[in-house]
């Protein structure tokens, strides 16, 4: 059995899609007990790489799509983001994308990089690879501050 | 859709804003448009409420940031007003609290649902 549940969707790279995905995405990070203020991290760093995708559409004037792939582990997500509408398998891409450097992508988002900035500030790790596009490659890990609530021992 | 904008006319050089809703890429274009309509003038004061808002991300700020802008070349201020903690931390963790005049609301946070 694969140790995460894989969940992708493809929607149109225009900006009233933005909303649906953070909901799903709000529902997925709800059923691995993330909390409340989690979740809200969760939906701003996935709706700023959407955004980003969406906008980067738009001005290229192209009838792209968006693919956001979700990872669902015990204890944390993986949210892949890619701009060239193409599905993609979630484990060979996530190995391809190389670590994040700062100087290069600084400027792959508008508005001065506000939303990397967001993005990199709400989640724990942030990859984002250039090829065909750019994906954006994000994990987030439930209650990272406060273990002490939910831990279950597993008896060896 | 899923942003509401009303514009008070409170005085001649006072407007006050109330924005609920949703605040992103789809939505900040309309806010951005709708604050267009308010004609800046000399020391005008302009609060924007957004005790409704029950999200938002960059592209707010961004239409936040411009509004800045324009009033403040006009030689107005804009106040926000009403912010949840959610809302605040936005321009905490972005620096824009340092330059912008903003209110949190005093009351216990109301919570809005996650989904």
């Amino acid at each position: 059995m694969k140790p995460f549940d894989y969940v992708e969707m493809r929607l149109p790279a225009k900006p009233q899609y933005v909303s649906v995905a953070r909901l799903t995405i709000s529902g997925l990070a709800n059923r691995i007990g993330f909390t409340y203020d989690d979740i809200e991290d969760l939906k701003i760093a996935t709706s700023e790489a959407i955004t980003n995708a969406v906008q980067h559409a738009y001005a290229d004037n192209e009838e792209g799509e968006v693919v956001i792939g979700c990872a669902l582990y015990e204890g944390k997500i993986e949210i892949m983001v890619a701009d060239h509408g193409k599905s993609f398998d979630f484990e060979e891409t996530k190995a391809k994308i190389g670590p994040y450097h700062n100087l290069e992508e600084v400027s792959f988002l508008r508005e001065g990089g506000l939303g990397l900035y967001l993005i990199e500030t709400l989640m724990d790790e942030v990859k984002v690879h250039h090829q065909d596009g750019v994906t954006v490659f994000m994990t987030k890990h439930v209650g990272v501050e406060r273990v002490d609530q939910n831990v279950e021992h597993v008896p060896s | 859709m899923n942003i509401s904008v009303e514009l008070h006319t409170l005085g001649e050089l006072h407007v006050k804003g109330i924005i609920g809703g949703e605040i992103d890429a789809f939505t900040a274009p309309i806010l951005r448009e709708k604050l267009k309509e308010i004609t800046l003038q000399d020391n005008m004061h302009v609060e924007l409420n957004l005790m409704d808002v029950s999200y938002m991300d960059s592209t707010g700020l961004g239409v936040f940031v411009g509004f800045y802008k324009s009033i403040s070349a006009a030689n107005g201020h804009m106040e926000l007003t009403g912010l949840s903690s959610r809302l605040k931390r936005l321009f905490d963790i972005t620096g824009l609290v340092e330059i912008m005049d903003i209110q949190e609301t005093d009351k216990e946070v109301k919570k809005d649902e996650t989904v």
